[in-house]
């Protein structure tokens, strides 16, 4: 029987990959005379180990090897636990985490940096060691060129053998699976009935073996007991020698090694382990704590009930009993409304997934930056969506590298300044509104608000003539190719990363927003929906289309009052609302579809918020407010400039969901194009004049 | 039909052996270490308990001493999963009162064919 | 015992009948449909629907021939007007306009996209060899969409490349 164990290696794939992460944190925290954290990394590695061994990862086994004998010496005392020994094993758990992937993805597991680490290791372990440590296992092969052969193997047990829980018979059955065996048995010692003791062996044996295999596979079935009896395998020189013994029934029956045993207790079913919900490779699977399972089966027979309920209701519905149909289909939208968030909560998981690997970051960092950095995380408890999760894990790395890198000054600057000489960067994870909201705070210069300004006047994003306010000029570090780092350094700066940062959040659903003050820090904040599948949206009418603003983007809805609109450079229109003037986006414009409402004099207006600007988006119409479920375009079109994505009403038709950042920017640019059209034929008209 | 207790941190490690077990027709009852797998011997009898070494909170070698003194295990086959054959292991094992030992990493038909030794 | 005659009795592939039920057990079949009074094929394989028309929901700023999206048994399908694309005739819509749903899947990635036709006919069956080369020249369809021209009966049927036909240009930016 051939026993496929491939099922199992993602599993293992997955625990090694958790086991690393434990290694690394624990290696960052590590100190001298820490049991409990040096036992734990070595077991980590000593699972990698003999994982990796099992399933034939020979490369990883014989690194792991390395590392564990390294930490072995460390947890015995052998070795001191020093500071660049730590960091060897630091940047050894690197290479086991580029090997693992490299298994997952099927990728070409050769690095340089791999061989040159174990070199390290080796040396740091100062002996020849390097013996692979895949022990080879004695394989049971049938070597049929190998003629057959008897031998005589006697078997004398140590009275007390059984009391190790080995039995004689099974050994001998063991036996009888690499060849014929007959036996004879020695009742000699054998004492009277009265005298027998249950728990010792009276009895030893002679057998006969015809085997085709080895004597270290014969001895190999002693293996267990060789210290608890004598034992002699001598191979006969004639095949034809086969002494055919017989053993008495008495006999058998006293060589049978009594086992004790307790009456049999009913089996007790287990409390349900919580298996942690950690998930952190790629993979479309999640691993969900029984309790939100156990959540999910009740709400659904609750949906159960209900419907069962309803149908009895309509099988012979007479008007007299609406109300308790109403009711019913109010308890049915309760249950629909539970069950949701109740399978939403299945892909949230905590932030700390995505924090754990900045502490090694940022420890990184400061060195390469010789700069001293804490990291203070808060909050890493907070859920939110797995694929909202995956996904923001580079734009933080790239900002928490330009906090270390850009934010935190230098320790002479730090310490010329009245500041600590040791830099804080928080990161913080919370729930507010229907957001996650992701926070990285530094104590370093602050952004300089001039530096920003001048440099997008040298890029031509913005006029010296524009007058902009502090969170617009702080916003203009998002442009991309924008970076005012005098030198390109090799972490960040390279002037691709704001960009590509801040295009990363909105594709999630989130935005960003930056503040800063000179000398004392800045503050960036991640805002992220809890989840990307399902939106509170307001249905709005414009023409024949139905289109959905997301809820959270909305301020206000009002009708228009004609005297608070203003007309300012051309086409701008702006509406008075309180103190903000806030330009006007007529959808049907943008979208260029008819539309029963031009007139803006009674117009409907939807006052939303985006990047911290508010625009009125123009309406015909207000309709329901509803959750809907978000479909992408992009699976089968591709993505649409002012639209995030589409939904399935409930009439089965197609609505468009509003991309208000999108719409915002595509308003801008056509005023922008419009603008500097209209300076070009002013020229031409102009030279025409003139010609 | 003999039950089994396999005993072992490592996830993929248990369910793997634990399969192995299972598709020869044994049932098997899982732990993750060894107070776990004390727990468990304490309300169910094993035909055979097969247990890692290195294991959190109770290791694979104090829990066969333990096991040991409970009546219904003093003679129940105990063996030991570890990825050494020194001799200092086995007779730490020895002392322990284990019955026997398998070396990491071993195949599924290794397994079978070696707990024979010890199992119906 | 005679082979030859033995070997006469085995059925050859592609002469094997039925009572009058062909049995196509080679080359490629192919729906084919009318664009103005002119006849296109595609691989039948990639034929996921047809479905009568409906209005779909317009997409904003979308070239004149992507008509819209419609839902599809919960997908979110865009519908593209052939006949506006290759302008081909007139794009009418009435009870027999059809849409042919198509779905290709090219590397690990399923794409599914409606085309707007004026009819269904048969469905075609044609071996490889049978699809000629068509001309470089002339005709409204532009080369990268045909896989070749079959000669059915008096008629030449234009076999479209329905890998080419989901390409989507890049969204143009007005």
């Amino acid at each position: 029987m051939s026993i496929d164990l491939s099922q199992f290696i993602p599993s293992f794939l997955e625990e090694s990959f958790e086991g690393l992460e434990l290694m690394e944190s624990s290696l960052l925290t590590l100190q001298q005379g820490d049991d409990d954290s040096i036992n734990a990394i070595f077991r980590a590695a000593h699972s990698i180990k003999g994982g990796a061994g099992t399933f034939g990862f020979n490369h990883v086994t014989e690194f792991t090897h390395l590392v564990e004998t390294l930490l072995d010496e460390m947890r015995n005392g052998q070795r001191n636990i020093v500071q660049p020994e730590v960091e060897l094993l630091l940047v050894s758990v690197d290479c086991l985490r580029f090997l693992i992937k490299a298994i997952r993805d099927e990728e070409p597991c050769e690095n340089s940096k791999i061989a040159e680490t174990a070199k390290l290791l080796e040396f740091a372990l100062q002996k020849q060691e390097i013996e692979a440590a895949v022990t080879t296992n004695h394989e049971i092969t049938s070597d049929n060129s190998q003629a057959f052969s008897t031998w005589l193997i006697t078997f004398i047990p140590e009275p007390h053998l059984v009391q190790t829980g080995n039995d004689p018979l099974l050994l001998f059955n063991a036996l009888a699976e690499l060849g014929e065996v007959s036996l004879e048995a020695d009742c000699k010692e054998l004492p009277s009935l009265l005298g027998l003791d249950a728990e010792t062996l009276h009895l030893t044996w002679t057998l006969s073996l015809k085997t085709s295999v080895n004597e270290d596979e014969i001895k190999e079935v002693f293996e267990w007991v060789e210290d608890e009896c004598q034992l002699s395998i001598t191979q006969q020189k004639s095949d034809s020698a086969e002494n055919k013994l017989v053993s008495s029934p008495l006999v058998e029956e006293a060589v049978k090694a009594p086992q004790i045993k307790a009456v049999p207790s009913p089996v007790v079913v287990n409390s349900p382990e919580k298996s942690t919900q950690k998930s952190k490779s790629e993979t479309g699977s999640i691993r969900v704590g029984v309790d939100k399972v156990d959540s999910l089966i009740n709400l659904v027979g609750e949906l159960v009930i209900t419907q069962s309920m309803l149908s009895e209701l309509g099988n012979d519905f007479e008007m007299s009993k609406l109300t308790r149909l109403t009711n019913g289909l109010e308890q049915l939208l309760q249950n629909t409304k539970e069950l949701q968030e109740s399978v939403m909560r299945i892909r949230m998981l905590p932030i700390s997934f995505v924090f754990n690997r900045f502490p090694r970051l940022v420890h990184d960092l400061s060195k390469k930056t010789d700069k001293e950095v804490t990291l203070v995380i808060n909050g890493e408890q907070t859920e939110l969506d797995k694929t909202v999760m995956e996904q923001i894990g580079d734009p933080l790395v790239h900002l928490v590298r330009n906090a270390v890198d850009h934010g935190i000054e230098s320790k002479e600057t730090r310490i010329a300044n009245g500041k600590s000489e040791v830099g804080t960067i928080t990161l913080a994870a919370y729930h507010q509104g229907g957001n996650v909201v992701i926070e990285i705070n530094d104590d370093g210069g602050g952004i300089d608000r001039q530096a920003v300004f001048d440099k997008a006047v040298e890029k031509g994003l913005v006029d010296t003539s524009n007058t902009l306010n502090e969170s617009q000029v702080f916003d203009l570090i998002f442009e991309p190719g924008f970076s005012t780092a005098k030198e390109l350094s090799d972490i960040s700066g390279r002037g691709v990363g704001m960009d590509v940062v801040k295009k990363n959040i909105q594709s999630l659903g989130g935005r960003i927003q930056v503040q800063s003050e000179q000398g004392k820090g800045s503050q960036f904040k991640v805002y992220l929906p809890l989840t990307l599948a399902i939106l509170d949206g307001q249905l709005v009418k414009v023409g024949r289309e139905v289109y959905i603003i997301p809820l959270i983007t909305i301020v206000e809805s009002l009708q228009v009052k004609e005297q608070l609109i203003n007309r300012v450079s051309g086409d701008m229109v702006l509406y008075r609302l309180r103190e903000d003037n806030v330009p006007i986006i007529p959808i049907y414009q943008l979208f260029d579809i008819p539309a029963d409402n031009k007139e803006l004099s009674n117009a409907l207006l939807v006052v939303v918020e985006a990047d911290g600007q508010k625009v009125g988006l123009m309406v015909d119409d207000l309709l329901a407010q509803q959750q809907v479920v978000v479909k992408s375009l992009n699976d089968n079109y591709q993505q649409v400039e002012g639209i995030s994505g589409a939904t399935i009403l409930g009439d089965g038709s197609v609505a468009m969901i509003l991309d208000v950042p999108g719409m915002i920017t595509m308003a801008l640019k056509r005023a922008q194009r419009q603008q500097s059209n209209e300076k070009a034929s002013k020229k031409k008209i102009e030279t025409e004049v003139l010609a | 039909m003999s039950k089994i207790l396999v005993v072992d941190d490592s996830n993929s490690i248990r369910d793997m052996v634990s399969f192995t077990l299972k598709s020869a027709g044994y049932e098997t009852v899982e732990a993750k270490d060894g107070q776990d797998g004390l727990a468990k011997a304490k309300t169910n009898n094993f035909d055979l308990v097969i247990s890692d070494v290195n294991m959190p909170i109770m290791d694979g070698i104090a829990l066969c001493g333990e096991l040991r003194k409970l009546a219904p295990f003093k003679f129940t086959p105990i063996l030991m999963l570890t990825t050494e054959s020194s001799t200092d292991m086995k007779m730490r094992g020895k002392s322990a009162g284990a019955t026997g030992w398998l070396v990491k990493p071993f195949n599924p038909e290794k397994l079978l064919a070696t707990i024979k030794r010890v199992i119906r | 015992m005679n082979i030859q005659s033995l070997v006469d009795e085995v059925p050859v592939e592609g002469e094997y009948s039925m009572e009058g039920i062909d049995f196509i057990s080679s080359g490629e079949q192919f729906l084919t449909f009318l664009l103005a009074q002119e006849q296109y094929a595609v691989n039948i394989l990639c034929v996921e629907e047809i479905r009568s028309w409906e209005n779909p929901t317009k997409i904003p700023n979308a070239p004149h021939y992507v008509k819209g999206v419609i839902n599809m048994r919960g997908i979110i399908v865009p519908i593209i007007d052939l006949r506006l694309k290759f302008d081909i005739g007139e794009a009418i819509y009435c009870e027999t306009t059809v849409v042919v749903v198509l779905t290709v899947v090219n590397d690990d990635k399923s794409r599914t996209i409606g085309f707007v036709v004026d009819a269904v006919s048969d469905v075609l069956n044609a071996e490889e060899n049978e699809i000629k080369k068509a001309p470089a020249f002339g005709g409204c369809v532009p080369q990268e969409y045909i896989a070749g021209l079959v000669n059915v009966a008096e008629n030449v049927v234009t076999v479209l490349n329905v890998v080419a036909l989901q390409t989507i240009e890049a969204h143009q930016l007005d």
